[in-house]
């Protein structure tokens, strides 16, 4: 499978290292260079460097037609836009986005992403260790709602997202 | 009115400020404590000192009886995200963000967000309609940005020059209705031949915008400048 990572730090170079030793195409970007020391020597997939939340950006590095795309920077709301690049441009059907605040990922995962809850699921892995039940606070969360663009998939009716695609495919040609 | 303010700089404080003066209930947040004091000194304690972006934050600023979510902060991403989660999580009728990167204007648009502010897109607006330009001029967005006020300047290599609109392929949705010539502005109607320094006005949708850029520009002209 074709994966996209976005964020460099910990963990989005070590989903990146694993996914591509397990044999998939990996391509991960962060704004920062020195981001991809994280990355082991022998990591084979593309790391570069780049705004991932920019559509252009995104479409130069060959991020189209990816299956997956992980969002895993250090900021909530970058993380929030490039899923939905991802999702309503890009047309990228299987999107993450890693969102710290509680109230946001389950906001998000109304509004068709998946989100990934850092403060659920550490409390949740303390609360586990320590024989407690597990708390209330989401931790990863499959998307419970349609993209707010709504018509994202429904080709019959000519949605807005797909149309900016086709436009800028025109100028890039 | 109740009016929610994310975003404490220039634009946040005068923004509440002239709301106030105006009678209207503002709130005002601001992450940096710092600055969210100095504000609160000078207009008073309408200001929280809380980041906007925080979803139990907007909660508690009252977002959820907001008439009206301003997002001003200078990070494009925190301003979508903060009227996302006004109008999907808190039902705002209507909010407004500030856009600076104009990539970002159809992304946003396209997400919900009600209003958009581009300054950038402004100034350019400005400074393009004294410099000769190639490419179409946004003038305006009608409505909820489905359609569009578009200029084009007609100069040597445009097809449009010496014919009439009748005879060019202007794509559905669009129409082309008036023309400036000299400075004088006149309604353009199908067999007005049209002159090398016109400016057409048309109106039309977005995705439109290319299929004008070929029947107004021209192509050519374009890919002149790329060379």
């Amino acid at each position: 499978m074709k994966i996209v990572v976005v964020g460099c730090g910990r963990v989005g170079a070590a989903l990146a290292d694993s996914y591509d030793r397990a044999g998939h195409e990996v391509l991960i970007l962060d704004v920062k260079t020195g981001a991809f020391d994280r990355l082991p020597s022998t990591f084979g997939g593309r790391a570069i460097r780049g705004d991932g939340s920019d559509k252009d950006v995104l479409r130069r590095a060959g991020a189209e037609g990816a299956d997956i795309f992980l969002a895993m920077t250090e900021g909530d709301n970058r993380n929030v836009m490039a899923a939905q690049v991802a999702a309503e441009t890009l047309g990228i059907e299987r999107v993450v986005a890693k969102l710290n605040d509680p109230v946001r990922a389950e906001a998000y995962a109304a509004l068709g992403l998946a989100t990934l809850c850092r403060t659920g699921l550490m409390h949740d892995a303390i609360n586990a260790y320590l024989g407690f039940a597990p708390s209330d606070v989401v931790g990863m969360l499959g998307p419970t709602g349609t993209h707010p663009g709504g018509t994202h998939h429904d080709h019959q009716a000519a949605p807005a997202g797909e149309a900016h695609t086709a436009s800028a495919a025109v100028m890039e040609a | 009115m109740f009016v929610l303010v994310v975003g404490g700089g220039k634009v946040g404080y005068y923004l509440a400020k002239e709301l106030v003066e105006s009678g209207h209930e503002v709130a005002l947040m601001e992450k940096d404590a710092t600055r969210a004091g100095q504000i609160a000194d000078e207009i008073g304690s309408i200001v929280i000192a809380h980041d906007g972006c925080e979803g139990k934050y907007l909660g508690e600023a009252g977002c959820n009886r907001a008439d009206v979510v301003a997002a001003v902060t200078g990070d494009d991403e925190d301003n979508l995200v903060i009227c996302q989660m006004a109008k999907h999580h808190f039902d705002v009728p209507r909010t407004i963000a500030r856009v600076n990167n104009p990539k970002n204007e159809a992304l946003f648009r396209h997400l919900g967000v009600d209003e958009i502010i581009s300054p950038t897109r402004m100034i350019l607006g400005s400074i393009e309609q004294d410099i000769p330009v190639h490419e179409l001029l946004h003038l305006a967005a009608l409505g909820e940005g489905e359609l569009e006020l578009i200029e084009a300047h007609l100069q040597a290599g445009s097809p449009a020059i010496g014919r009439a609109p009748k005879d060019l392929a202007i794509p559905d949705g669009c129409s082309l209705f008036a023309v400036i010539r000299d400075g004088v502005a006149t309604p353009l109607r199908p067999d007005t031949i049209m002159l090398e320094g016109d400016k057409v006005i048309a109106i039309g949708k977005q995705e439109c915008s290319d299929l004008l850029h070929s029947q107004l520009i021209g192509d050519e002209v374009e890919n002149a400048i790329e060379a």
